[in-house]
């Protein structure tokens, strides 16, 4: 156990540079502040009763001869007060929290900033990610590229089946819906490549469906979309209805250029 | 046209050797057992005591065999998900192909939902809840029975499912528009539809046979206010069966019609609403999460009282939380689906909601312990189940608080933080609750106790094998593992998952010491006998009867005062010292025959369920007709009752003396 412990730790530790645990963006770290905030309010009660519990167990054991005996003792109103109060005040807390917090994070609700968003229009396929952005006239597959410090705003829809946004370090999920878009508001503070993945089962090949997310900065932003503007294929209704088939493990590529309206009749379109 | 529908040769996997070996076992244990029977010549005996059988006490029973027989099929399927995840990192693909494991989790939650947790709560019901009431038998015994062979012929198509076509792939939600024909041409969404439809009739009817019998059917003097907890938690669990199964008959109905007839309710496209069939299956789905654990409350409840030697703390209380509960449980479905981009005034709604269900459940955790403050708490097996409960059951409460902050959420759905929270409660509440149960009710039903040293082994591998299983799915999801993935090229996740994997062997074991503890309390049943009918120093009705009691239960019906009945009388006799007890004045009774009606009908349910998943019309047509005929039989019975008379009922109660009597 002396041996394991260290390791278990160092494993542990290795873990927090990934996930939620390590928020990269505003969104995520709010909502990183909101669960360890809630965490402490209940631990506050949690602890307590786990230690109460197992107290009260082993002192009225029936071998302790020290422990008074009170077979009559079932009922006590303050007592009862005391119970009902306890979690009553937890859950007026973290009732709070919940409900300001799912104001202030709404995934609609656009990020205060100087800068204007950054469009992406993002549509799940069978078992890919396309990520369009209007405009800059370009699009991707299992690849996303956002500029650091500045939002950026997603509408998402789905080819067929449900899916769901998802990159941990930059905060909130959303699902995606055939004939529905929804909508996320996101932004990266920091520079790096940060996993994306599809949180909602969508079949075989689920599994591969996740893809990377560049952050990079503002320049590199503009240099990339002008480095993939006009370059690889075009992304019409031809090309789409190509992407739409089925197939699993996708390496990442580009569209040159993307016809314009297109995010749109996917999302009004029967599949 | 095709006699035999979708149905050929290409529909048995012998091409898939895991799949195979699980079948040939199967078939091996099923051909095992005909033959055992055969041979000891018990096909009457089986037929006329039990599968015909209207005695609330043996269909509890064989409930509780269901379940536990797909506790392992369920379990098995927990294994190999375990294994598959901690093999397959990082370019490997482990040894499950996608196909293959999309079925495996989607089998094991609805196996252990539906068929492991479901039977075993209701057949802890029926064995205990008539017998706390002073009563002879369910408001409804033949009902009762086909309540169970419709859940049997449910469990029968989904491991027919395994041999013959395949299983769903979708998850145990099946959302579509991933389950509608489209994505999922197969059988395996059929066979999940059908079969839970079966077994959604056959629940429904169970629920609304206690309904009337807790409302109905009490012992002269038992007001309400009177009744055991475990009664009232078996009350609010069933109504919660007649308000939820419904929903979910008519969401699966819809979307049967989709995938059978062409309709629209759920499709992507002509108007379809795949959100809509998301709301209504966790408008049943959360309720159903406390139709499993209210009962599990109850039982704890019980367990606290007896082993503590006094009445339950806050009588009033627990029923109050457990009535908030039952009510509050219907107006949270939407925390599921925080992510779906509702509002945020919507989510705020429901995540308050949800919060709120923590109140009168941390109210019940404080009742406990204040039960235990003042006692002489005899560690037995059962305690153990209830104190590991209260430890454990407080973190599944927490993170399903925390979950339930919406942004929270947005960054927990669908990860394996979730899937730790709700095996949490479900392991921690439900199923620590049955073992309780199940040790603490064994000695009633079979006249015999339970090895205790076995039974505290079964404990101590389920609650460590628990954490060691669990802890690391919470650290998983919060380093972003999504649920449901068939491999990950993550090499961070790997020495998690492998953690994840031993805790799930360690259950393994616990699960082995429970069928040991079973085996070795059979071999030394003669040491471990309860002669007095009391084997725990009882609180309630079921205690004054003789152990196993009498297919009637109670010669003479209890008449009764106050709560805690038993207790009451005990007492009573003590401070009265050896005062005769007033001879009693047998009566002849009246109980129900036995009926094959609910056997015959359900083997008849197999068949239409069958035929229906292959489209095999004229078959479908063969099992309708042949329910109807069974059930039109039925309606046309001569004899309902047989007379027990007064007699039996005396020498019965000579034979098997109880101390005290109510």
């Amino acid at each position: 156990m002396k041996k394991l412990l260290p390791l278990i730790a160092a494993v542990a530790l290795a873990g927090c540079n990934e996930g939620v645990l390590d928020p990269k963006g505003p969104i995520a770290a709010a909502e990183h502040q909101i669960l360890f905030n809630a965490l402490g309010i209940m631990l506050a009660i949690v602890i307590p009763t786990i230690l109460g519990t197992l107290a009260v167990a082993a002192w009225f054991r029936a071998s302790n001869v020290r422990a008074r005996y009170l077979p009559d003792f079932e009922h006590s109103g303050r007592l009862e007060l005391l119970v009902w109060a306890i979690p009553l005040m937890t859950v007026i807390l973290v009732g709070g929290v919940a409900w300001v917090g799912s104001h202030d994070l709404d995934p609609r609700k656009p990020i205060a900033s100087d800068l204007k968003p950054v469009e992406v229009q993002v549509v799940s396929l069978d078992w890919k990610w396309l990520f369009i952005y209007p405009e800059q006239g370009v699009a991707s597959v299992n690849e996303l590229t956002v500029p650091v410090g500045r939002p950026v705003h997603f509408d998402l829809t789905s080819s067929g089946v449900m899916n769901s946004f998802f990159v941990p370090q930059l905060g909130s999920q959303i699902y995606t819906m055939a004939g529905m878009v929804t909508q996320l508001d996101l932004q990266a503070d920091h520079s790096g490549t940060y996993r994306g993945v599809a949180a909602n089962f969508s079949g075989d090949g689920f599994s591969d469906m996740h893809f990377d997310v560049h952050a990079v900065s503002p320049g590199d932003f503009e240099q990339w979309t002008n480095r993939t503007r006009g370059e690889g294929p075009a992304l019409d209704a031809g090309a789409y209805a190509q992407l739409v088939k089925p197939s699993a493990a996708v390496t990442p590529f580009t569209y040159g250029s993307v016809s314009p309206d297109l995010f749109n009749t996917i999302a009004k379109a029967a599949p | 046209m095709n006699l035999l529908g979708k149905l050929d040769w290409d529909a048995v996997p012998l091409h898939e050797p895991i799949v195979m070996g699980a079948v040939g076992f199967m078939v091996l244990i099923v051909v095992a057992v005909l033959a055992f029977v055969t041979a000891k010549g018990l096909w009457k005996y089986l037929w006329q005591e039990w599968l015909t059988s209207v005695d609330h006490k043996r269909i509890g029973v064989m409930y509780i065999v269901l379940a536990l027989l797909m506790l392992l099929r369920g379990f098995s399927d927990a294994i190999m998900m375990r294994s598959q995840q901690a093999l397959a990192a990082a370019g490997s693909q482990g040894y499950l192909p996608p196909g293959h494991f999309d079925q495996v989790f989607s089998a094991h939650g609805t196996i252990m939902i539906f068929f492991m947790a479901m039977p075993f709560v209701i057949g802890m019901m029926n064995i205990v809840v008539p017998l706390q009431l002073g009563q002879r038998d369910m408001a409804f015994p033949t009902l009762n029975s086909v309540g169970l062979w419709l859940t049997a012929s449910a469990i029968a198509l989904v491991n027919v499912s395994l041999a013959v076509g395949e299983f769903a792939r979708t998850g145990w939600v099946a959302y579509p528009p991933l389950s509608e024909l489209q994505f999922s041409p197969g059988v395996g969404v059929d066979y999940y539809l059908w079969s839970l439809q079966i077994s959604g009739v056959g629940t429904l009817l169970t629920g609304i046979n206690f309904v009337t019998t807790i409302l109905k059917m009490r012992a002269p003097g038992m007001s309400l206010m009177k009744m055991p907890v475990f009664c009232w938690t078996a009350l609010a669990s069933n109504l919660l069966i007649v308000a939820a199964f419904p929903v979910l008959t008519a969401t699966f109905a819809m979307l049967l019609l989709d995938r059978y007839l062409g309709f629209h309710f759920f499709t992507t496209d002509a108007g379809g609403n795949p959100m809509m069939y998301v709301n209504l299956f966790w408008v049943w789905g959360h309720p159903e999460v406390y139709i499993l654990i209210l009962p599990a409350f109850g039982i704890f409840s019980e367990i606290a009282a007896t082993f503590s030697g006094k009445p339950l703390f806050g009588y009033r209380s627990m029923v109050g939380a457990t009535m908030v509960i039952c009510v509050l449980s219907l107006l949270v479905w939407l925390h599921h689906f925080f992510t779906m981009g509702a509002s945020a005034n919507v989510n705020g709604f429901f995540g308050v909601m949800t919060m709120i269900i923590a109140v009168p459940t941390g109210v019940k955790i404080y009742n406990w312990l204040f039960t235990m403050y003042g006692g002489r708490v005899r560690f037995t097996t059962p305690v153990l189940w209830m104190l590991g409960f209260m430890v454990t059951f407080v973190i599944g409460g927490m993170t399903g608080v925390l979950t339930a902050v919406p942004p929270a959420d947005f960054q927990l759905h669908n990860s394996t933080f979730l899937v730790a929270h709700f095996h949490n409660v479900i392991i921690g509440g439900v199923v620590f609750g049955l073992m309780a149960g199940y040790n603490y009710w064994f000695p009633k039903v079979f006249g015999f106790k339970l090895d205790e040293r076995w039974g505290k082994a079964s404990f101590w591998c389920w609650f460590v094998g628990f954490y060691v299983a669990f802890v690391p799915m919470y650290v998983l999801g919060l380093m972003g593992m999504t649920r449901r993935l068939q491999h990950y090229d993550n090499p961070a996740w790997q020495p998690w998952l492998i953690v994840a994997a031993i805790g799930a062997f360690i259950i393994a074991l616990g699960i082995a010491c429970t069928l040991v503890q079973l085996v070795v309390s059979i071999l030394n049943r003669e040491r471990n006998r309860d002669l007095t009918g009391d084997p725990w120093n009882g609180r309630t009705l079921e205690w004054s009867t003789s152990s196993p009691p009498p297919a009637w239960n109670f010669a003479v019906t209890p008449r009764v005062t106050e709560k805690d009945a038993f207790w009451v009388a005990k007492q009573h006799a003590l401070a009265n010292g050896a005062e005769p007890q007033p001879a009693r004045r047998y009566e002849a009774i009246e109980m129900p025959t036995r009926s094959g009606v609910g056997f015959v009908t359900a083997f008849f349910a197999v068949v239409t369920g069958f035929a229906l998943i292959w489209h095999i019309w004229w078959l479908t047509l063969v099992g309708l007709a042949g329910a109807f005929l069974a059930t039109l039989a039925f309606a046309f019975r001569e004899h309902e009752e047989v007379e027990v008379p007064a007699e039996r009922l005396a020498a019965f109660d000579r034979a098997h003396p109880v101390g005290v009597t109510v």
